[in-house]
């Protein structure tokens, strides 16, 4: 039962290590790469476990429910671990090479540490005190290493993301104290059942407040102003932990409330999250299109991946969870990938705006191929990871009725394979700006290969074989709180 | 009771949000701090305010009497911890940001998010 912890009690005790070992970075470099070996294959048990023995529960001290502090491993959590620990590995590795790695500095480790630690834990608590207290350690953490550098606009980035993400964390504080003083109760299960017997505009109410602050959290429409001012400061590794981590957390918490906590969920909530995902990717996908920066183009395209997640969670089915899961999976993937892409493509070519770069696919094709696959996999062209988490959302949302929504998840796909075709012309197809240009020689770029390599094939697992995946999530789905027959 | 307490959390919280819309970046951020303990301070009243007497089982006693809620204690206790050590580290940040770039006006502070003079395409930015 302790398998549960290990993910959170892991990278805290390696971000302790790495911390007390900051004078020494060869040792800080060994403890941080163990403890990042350990938490995966602790991942790996967690999940093994999982699939065999069905979802984990931990009552800290043994108090009798709903008094202890419960840690709940179901499958999506522990899949969500999983990547978590996935992504600090490739991370890290990336950190070996010259390929954009972020400058060396003492509290680099034990921040990424400690961030893969708090999002591990809000992925696995089942206590909404608890949930808040991760968030925070998130969010410290996150503001550690958008500041690592100095630079104004560094400094300028975590400004606007610590008052952004700040108010939203006041806002689920806000919904946590008013939660428990309406129903006595902080457990998952035992809030649920108590918040059912409230009076329904009250529930409306307290249910509409925890909303918002997660969809704050989850950069969706209008609230998403955090994510493209901060995102593009960042060097490419720690930006690939980003945007697999921050953004799942609130994906993950708004889709366990949605199956458990506020059933039976109040349809006002749900329409409103389908208006609210149809604006996200519709918004997300256009900021992509005004800009030509790299790291910008992507982050305005994980807004508009979020809205296809929220629309699956709006649908509010089985088959809705489904793929919203898969597709959160997909995504956490195949968009730190991209972001990876982008900091070899800067590396190479000099730089991340796609005005002054071009004249990569004659120089680096196997980057070019890279790229490809990963750009493919996002826009969802058959049979890459994306086809496959599109087709589940909008057939759903057709099966539902809901053309509008199918719609315009079908027509924002267009738009993504715009942005993606923009970004293979301009810096792959065109030549370089520079007539005497020739690719920067960099010293060491097999590690950041290596872990770029490593995200692929996992893409290319999992969109040439999906059966596997689409049966693991079918019954991720199920294990949901309220989540099946 | 209840009444004084939900009057002041209203103008606590009114402050809060007033201050923390401001261009002036410190009081942008006071009105973050005020929101927080606005906030820290609707944590502790959802155990309802029913005693002030600790929640201690006597030594003749087998239940507990009428006592305070003390969950929502240890509740606000946690949160006013983070918030005091954000607190901190915004300050820092402010004062980093001031000095850097030599203005408090968070309208002029455009560092990340520079603005184009081009009308259809962002500005182009010097750094990598």
């Amino acid at each position: 039962m302790i398998l549960t912890l290990l993910p959170l009690l892991v990278p805290l005790a390696t971000a302790l290590l790495c911390a007390l070992a900051r004078s020494m970075p060869r040792l800080q470099r060994g403890i941080s790469a163990g403890g990042a070996l350990v938490l995966l294959l602790c991942a790996l048990a967690l999940l093994h476990q999982v699939l065999t023995h069905g979802t984990m529960t931990l009552i800290a001290g043994n108090w009798p429910l709903p008094f202890g502090i419960v840690f709940a491993a179901d499958l999506f959590g522990a899949a969500l671990v999983l990547l978590a620990a996935l992504m600090l590995c490739v991370a890290l590795l990336w950190q070996a090479s010259d390929a954009d790695a972020a400058p060396a500095s003492p509290g680099l480790y034990p921040l990424m540490h400690g961030l893969v630690a708090g999002s591990a834990a809000a992925f696995l608590t089942a206590d909404l005190f608890n949930l808040y207290i991760w968030f925070e350690v998130t969010l410290i953490c996150a503001l550690g290493l958008l500041v690592q550098g100095g630079a104004l606009r560094q400094l300028d980035a975590a400004l606007k993301y610590f008052v952004l993400n700040l108010f939203g964390t006041l806002l689920l504080l806000a919904a946590v104290a008013l939660l428990h003083g309406a129903t006595g109760q902080l457990n998952f299960t035992a809030l649920g059942e108590a918040a059912a017997r409230l009076d329904p505009a009250v529930r409306l109410l307290l249910f509409g407040l925890l909303l918002l602050a997660l969809l704050i959290k989850s950069a969706a429409f209008p609230l998403f102003a955090w994510l493209p001012a901060s995102y593009h400061t960042l060097p490419a590794p720690v930006l690939a932990l980003f945007s697999a981590l921050l953004t799942k957390i609130g994906i993950c918490v708004l889709l366990r409330s949605f199956t458990g906590l506020f059933a039976p969920t109040p349809v006002l909530l749900l329409t409103l999250l389908g208006w609210i995902a149809l604006f996200s990717m519709l918004t997300g996908v256009l900021g992509a299109a005004y800009h030509w920066d790299l790291r910008r183009i992507l982050a305005f395209h994980t807004i508009s991946q979020i809205g296809y997640i929220l629309l699956a969670i709006a649908l509010a089915s089985p088959a809705g969870n489904a793929a919203a899961i898969f597709f959160a999976l997909h995504h956490s993937v195949v968009k730190a990938g991209l972001f990876l892409v982008a900091g070899l493509i800067c590396r190479q070519a000099g730089h991340y705006d796609l005005r002054r770069i071009g004249g990569l696919y004659a120089a680096r094709p196997g980057l070019a191929v890279l790229f490809l696959l990963l750009a493919l996999a996002l826009v969802g062209i058959p049979p890459f990871t994306g086809f496959w988490g599109k087709y589940l959302i909008v057939r759903e949302s057709f099966v539902q009725g809901e053309y509008l929504w199918g719609a315009t998840a079908l027509t924002v796909g267009f738009l993504t394979l715009y942005s993606m075709a923009k970004i293979w012309l301009q810096a792959f197809w065109k030549p370089h700006p520079d007539k005497n240009w020739q690719p920067s020689v960099v010293p060491r770029t097999t590690p950041a290969y290596v872990g770029l390599g490593l995200l692929v094939l996992v893409t290319l697992w999992a969109g040439l074989l999906p059966e596997r995946l689409l049966l693991f999530v079918t019954s991720a789905a199920a294990a949901l709180p309220g989540g099946g027959p | 009771m209840i009444w004084a307490i939900a009057l002041a959390l209203g103008i606590v919280i009114a402050a809060g949000t007033y201050l923390a819309l401001s261009r002036d970046l410190l009081r942008c951020l006071i009105g973050l701090v005020l929101l927080g303990n606005g906030i820290n301070l609707l944590l502790f009243t959802s155990g309802r305010l029913s005693s002030s007497l600790p929640p201690v089982i006597g030594a003749d006693e087998m239940v507990l009497g009428v006592a305070a809620n003390p969950l929502p204690q240890a509740l606000v206790l946690t949160a006013i911890v983070i918030s005091f050590a954000l607190l901190c580290f915004s300050l820092v940040l402010a004062l980093r940001i001031i000095q850097l770039a030599g203005s408090d006006d968070l309208t002029r502070l455009r560092a990340a998010e520079p603005t184009s003079q081009d009308a259809v395409k962002p500005a182009l930015e010097e750094e990598s």
